[in-house]
């Protein structure tokens, strides 16, 4: 199993850190290697040392990635859980609509660029599945606080909470939120194992 | 069914204690009229499968032909003194309850001159302590006085608080009138009805007329002719009869709920009045079609075909279909009205009907008569915290179950004395379970802290252009007449800030010579230049303020100040206001240009007629957000917006929108050229400040467990699921809700619907009114659409559509009402009728709904094409969110009249003065014709559109004129001529205007004048160049519905 989800999918790179060791068993692929070495044989062992120093750079990266991700992840977790939470204090009577849409627009901006955080990441570091994952989520988070109109208080607006069945939808979308980001949470968490493996 | 006058006249005497009282006081023409009588135990005999069951069950429906034969049956003529409800006695575990000594009231009642109404002794508040315990019921009080007093009278005893009589009559000569005509009302209905009778030949019936025949004509009444020519050409009959119902049942249903008033609530005020009076003669077709006719309500109805659906006499809501016993006690429909009378029992059925499932109340409505209890324990449901009411069901003597979340509750010892009848023993006839509409003294429980004293802020804009206008001369006149009118106590406390650039505050403190002005310039960061003395109590500095109300408008005479510090005055008023709430009244005359809340105008005059790209949504949150606080803090704001150019009201409006406030809006307000508006204002401003107010209340809406409510509409705050805060209430607000059927209802016969509304009255006492609605749960679409109420409807439709307009675009709104329409009716298509005609088939009970949302589709929020202001446009959505279904429906669908021929065939007689009582004319050019008069009425104004060839006699009987030409171009008065017709002109113009509560000014239009186009505008059946013909727009949606 490849814990590089996106990689595989679209292209064989053989600076990745999967093809990496594979060839490093089998010996270097003849053609290529053999006319490389015949070329600029005295320069191998320099281009070798060189790759591999970046390619461990880049295994260090790429568990810098998905440490960062994971935390990341963790915090998103914990503020979809705080959402609902709050929504559901609202749902029960426990506060009232305006300090929960003041608690609840507080972090919203948050949410949001810890959100895009991990998808430019994503993005960078050429992990194109879990990129492609994250975009939808990302984009809606930017659309729906770009969208908020010029006369509401935030994306929770307490006045227009109550109507129309926003809040079972704001509690639905919270909801779907904290699975997704369960997920990535376990996709990081392999990712970052593998990579820590492979180092 | 609006007759809240029945029970005034008939149930009240008997006092609430005997609600059944006030059914078995059927027996005596007063109430429910002897035929009905008659009827209903009829009924009760053929269907007794029924009266043994409990508050659940009801009828099942009955062919229309039993009827005949039942009524026909000569027997009855006796049991018309049996009380109905004995036949009831026998399985009354639950909502039944037994008659009880109502008889001897009944009695009383007989002999007393009754239906006269002494409305000299209601009226007066003075009167209201009676002697404790003297009370004997019905024996020596004379009915007029029970009327307004019974409660109060048994109050010592029950702690029952006096004053409630004396709350209602607060706002002077509204209820007088109102009053009148309640009195009025009902025997007219009656001889009506009895006219009904007879001339269906029901032997009983005629021999029952008879008899309360006499007693009515003793009492003063004239029996109506214009009736009994109807009746032969009952097909086209109005009545709005239930059909499911047992025939006799059916007969009893329009006045009982008319009646609901068993409760012994008079509504005074406008609306309800309004479409309840004129009334006595529909009730009359409709009583009789339920008599001979039940196929009316049945019927489907082809519009294409029959153009002519408009009823001559205005509309009636449809009666539940439930056991009249219930039906009776239920809240009149005029307070809490439901879209659908008869409930869907899923949410799949109710997806299917397409048909909008909500409320639509009207909780603080002036009434004449309400009852009040004071007692140590509100008794309330234990886990929902449902009050009680008269939809419980008592389990036995000690315990009752809650008719919202079905818990049972025990019955606390205070609650098994009956203070009315001072019997132990008797819960279920507590004046509690007796009314659905009922006021309790609050216990210090209800209470977060002392009750607030009454505070009133007055917040001027005395910028140049505001000064220009001139408005502060007539509000300030106002203000000084209204002075001791305001509502309120000793402790009632006044202030005054006005702003331009800066912020002028007014030191009132006792002992001035004269006020202190003190100026704030720093509008950035507002502060209060001192914390007391800015508020002063109203009683000790009146002096003071009559002072400054005086000088106020001639100080800022030579202003060149241009800009508008609207924000920072605003949130220096709201920290003024805010260690107590109260009202902030802001007068505006311009788009606020400085500090926080600064606006831009956003109105392009280019697009005003295009649906698309208007500016219906607030441009900045800080008035919202200012809303919020003031509700947090107990403060509404009333804004008052009079000015010429684009003021962005959509976003000031915000701040009385979310506080719970009102919006008046006078465009193009000026004190010399535009006299209409002034004139507009000072009336309205006479009835704002003297009106009833509630001050921190909070209303909390309930349903049946299975019923949610997902969508409000009104001005308030959501707090929190249920719960709306309202800083003041007022009583002409008026509330909407939508809601949907969470669970299945399969296990229930009735869902009630129960609105509480805490609030502090004026005198600093804090009280409860609980309004209770109780309704049927069907089972099959066609019953759904039988019990359809098109005006609730159509209501509360124009309130979904504003907020469509406002979060999606008006273009998509308006699509949305057309297609409501066409939803449902293909559904009805689709689903219950079982051949397929061609045509435009339509339940009966919506025939006038392709109407009512074409009106809706030409009134000023919606249309498209014309050159609407968008200001103009945003008021008028204000106003369908807040006004009461009454006159939205007038203002969508104006009633017409044609007055150049009145005539005294069916008037009504009320007090000596006898009100002709014109037909309804549809709304459509082709009604007016040059040689008449015609008189509009649209809730807020009256249109009297006199046509070129009028005769003469209309002109010099009536406007005093010598000729067409000499009609003035504006003119705003009928000349008090003595002559017949002129008498009854304004007898008519004087009784519409007494129905509601504030003063519809009367606008006399000829030919030339500017308000033709107006007129001409509520002609919504005709076409205009951007809107289609009522026959044209049937025709799409026929289309629309065959597809």
């Amino acid at each position: 199993m490849h814990q590089n989800y996106g990689f595989r999918l679209f292209k064989v790179d053989h600076n990745s850190r999967h093809a990496a060791p594979r060839r490093r068993g089998r010996r270097a692929p003849v053609s290529w290697d053999q006319g490389l070495s015949g070329r600029v044989g005295v320069r191998q062992p320099v281009l070798r040392k060189k790759r591999r120093r970046r390619r461990r750079r880049r295994r260090r990266m790429e568990v810098v990635v998905f440490v960062f991700s994971l935390l990341d992840c963790c915090a998103l977790i914990f503020l979809s859980v705080y959402f609902i939470i709050t929504l559901s204090d609202l749902e029960c009577d426990y506060i009232n609509a305006r300090s929960c849409c003041s608690k609840l627009n507080k972090w919203v901006i948050p949410e949001l660029i810890g959100h895009a955080i991990v998808t430019v990441l994503m993005l960078i570091s050429l992990h194109w599945f879990i990129f492609l994952l994250n975009l939808p989520v990302a984009t809606w988070n930017i659309y729906r606080f770009i969208m908020v109109p010029s006369g509401n208080m935030g994306v929770f607006d307490p006045t227009e909470i109550h109507n129309r069945g926003q809040l079972k939808s704001h509690m639905k979308e919270a909801m779907i939120k904290l699975g997704f980001h369960l997920l990535c949470f376990f996709m990081y968490l392999y990712s970052m194992i593998l990579a820590l493996i492979n180092d | 069914m609006s007759q809240p006058g029945i029970p005034a006249s008939g149930g009240v005497p008997t006092s609430l204690q005997a609600q059944n009282g006030a059914a078995s006081a059927s027996g005596s023409p007063y109430t429910n009229g002897p035929v009905q009588n008659a009827l209903m135990s009829s009924q009760v005999s053929v269907s007794q499968g029924y009266n043994s069951q409990l508050s659940g069950s009801y009828p099942h429906p009955i062919p229309a032909k039993t009827l005949n034969p039942v009524s026909e049956q000569p027997n009855y003529g006796d049991s018309q003194t049996v009380s109905p409800l004995s036949n009831y006695q026998g399985p009354g575990r639950t909502i039944n309850r037994p008659p009880v000594a109502s008889n001897p009231v009944t009695g009383s009642l007989h002999s007393g001159p009754v239906p006269r109404m002494p409305l000299p002794t209601s009226q007066n508040p003075a009167a209201t302590p009676m002697p404790s315990g003297s009370f004997l019921r019905g024996a020596n009080i004379p009915p007029p006085l029970n009327w307004q007093y019974n409660y109060p009278s048994t109050g010592s005893q029950t702690n029952h608080c006096p004053r409630a009589s004396s709350q209602p009559t607060r706002s002077g000569n509204t209820n007088l009138t109102s009053h009148q005509y309640v009195s009025s009302g009902d025997p007219s209905l009656q001889n009506n009805f009895i006219k009904s009778g007879i001339t269906s030949n029901t032997n009983n019936g005629s021999m029952v007329v008879h008899n309360s025949y006499d007693e009515i004509e003793g009492g003063g009444f004239l029996a109506t002719p214009q009736l009994t020519n109807k009746n032969p050409t009952m097909s086209r009959s109005v009545g709005y009869s239930y059909p499911s119902l047992p025939p006799g049942y059916q007969n009893t249903a329009p006045p009982s709920t008319a009646g609901m008033p068993p409760s012994s609530l008079n509504y005074p005020s406008g609306p309800q009045a309004f479409t309840q009076a004129p009334f006595g003669a529909s009730h009359l077709t409709a009583s009789m079609s339920g008599l001979s006719l039940h196929q009316e309500g049945l019927r489907v109805v082809n519009l294409l075909q029959e153009r002519n659906m408009l009823p001559s006499t205005p509309l009636q809501p449809p009666v539940p279909n439930l056991h009249e016993d219930i039906q009776k006690l239920n809240c009149n429909p005029e307070l809490f009205r439901c879209t659908l009378t008869s409930i869907p029992q899923t949410q799949a059925l109710l997806n299917k009907a397409k048909l909008p499932l909500g409320l639509l109340l009207h909780p603080f409505k002036d009434l004449v008569q309400l009852p009040v209890v004071t007692s140590s324990t509100i008794v309330r449901c234990r886990s929902c915290r449902t009050y009680i009411n008269p939809f419980v069901s008592f389990l036995d003597q000690r315990r009752w179950k809650c008719n919202l979340c079905y818990r049972v509750n025990d019955v606390p010892e205070e609650f098994m004395y009956n203070p009315l009848t001072r019997v132990y023993g008797e819960p279920h006839r507590r004046p509690e379970v007796q009314n659905a509409t009922i006021e309790f003294m609050a216990p210090s429980e209800y209470m977060l802290r002392p009750p607030q004293p009454p505070v009133y802020l007055f917040v001027f804009d005395v910028s140049h252009n505001a000064v220009e206008t001139g408005y502060l001369n007539s509000v300030c006149q106002s203000l000084l007449d209204n002075l001791d009118l305001l509502p309120g106590n000793t402790r009632t406390k006044i202030g005054f800030i006005t702003f331009d650039s800066t912020i002028h505050f007014y030191s009132l403190q006792e002992g001035l010579s004269q006020p202190q002005m003190l100026i704030v310039s720093d509008i950035e960061d507002v502060f209060i230049p001192m914390p007391e003395n800015l508020l002063v109590n109203l009683n000790e500095s009146k002096e003071l303020v009559q002072d400054l109300l005086k000088t106020l408008p001639q100080m800022f005479t030579k202003t060149l100040e241009t800009q508008s510090a609207l924000g920072p005055a605003l949130q220096a008023a709201f920290k003024l206001m805010s260690p107590t709430g109260g009202r902030m009244t802001v007068f505006q005359t311009q788009l606020p240009t400085l500090g926080v809340g600064a606006l831009k105008p956003r109105e392009e005059p280019n697009q005003r007629s295009s649906a698309k790209e208007i500016h219906l949504t607030p441009s900045t949150d800080f008035y919202k957000k200012l809303a919020l606080d003031c509700s947090g803090q107990q403060v509404a704001v009333d804004l008052f917006l009079l000015s010429g150019q684009y003021s962005d009201l959509a976003s000031l409006g915000c701040i009385s929108r979310y506080s719970a406030g009102s919006v008046y809006y006078y465009p193009s307000y000026h004190h010399q050229h535009n006299p209409v508006q002034v004139q507009k204002l000072q009336k309205e401003l006479q009835r704002y400040l003297t009106r009833k107010i509630g001050f921190e209340a909070v209303m909390r809406i309930r349903c049946t467990k299975g019923l949610s409510i997902h969508t409000f509409h009104g001005n308030f705050f959501v707090r929190s699921t249920d719960l709306l805060s309202l800083p003041n209430v007022n009583p002409d607000a008026g509330y909407a809700v939508q809601m949907s059927v969470e669970e299945s209802l399969t296990d229930t016969q009735l869902v009630s619907f129960q609105s509480a509304l805490l609030y502090t009255s004026s005198k600093g006492e804090r009280r409860i009114r609980v309004h209770t609605l109780c309704l049927p749960v069907v089972s099959t679409l066609n019953e759904v659409f039988l019990g359809a109420d098109v005006q609730a409807i159509s209501g509360l439709l124009a309130n979904m559509a504003v907020d469509r307009s406002v979060t999606a675009s008006l273009s998509d709104a308006r699509d949305a009402l057309v297609n409501a329409v066409i939803d449902s009716l293909s559904a009805y298509r689709s689903s219950v009728l079982s051949n397929q005609q061609p045509g435009l088939m339509v339940p009966f009970s919506l025939r006038l709904f392709p109407l009512f949302v074409l009106a809706l589709l030409k009134q000023k929020s919606f249309q498209t094409g014309t050159n609407a202001r968008l200001d103009e446009r945003i008021f008028a959505m204000c106003q369908v969110k807040n006004q009461p279904l009454v006159y939205l429906m007038l203002t969508t669908h104006p009633s017409l009249y044609r007055v150049d021929n009145l005539s005294d065939e069916g008037a009504l007689n009320i007090n000596d003065r006898t009100i002709p009582q014109p037909p309804l004319l549809q709304l459509s050019v082709e009604k007016l014709s040059r040689d008449g008069a015609f008189l509009m009425d649209a809730g807020s104004v009256l249109m009297l559109w006199v046509g070129k060839n009028c005769g003469q006699n209309f002109l010099s009987q009536v406007l005093g004129v010598q000729n067409y030409a000499l009609i003035p171009q504006t003119m705003t008065d009928l000349p008090e001529l003595d002559t017949p017709e002129s008498a009854r002109t304004i007898a008519f113009i004087s009784w519409l205007r007494d129905q509601r509560p504030f003063f519809p000014i009367l606008y006399v239009i000829r030919d030339e004048s500017p308000m033709k186009a107006n007129f001409l505008q509520n002609m919504v059946e005709d076409r205009t160049e951007s809107a289609l013909s009522y026959y044209e727009f049937l025709l799409h949606i026929q289309q629309q519905v065959n597809k």
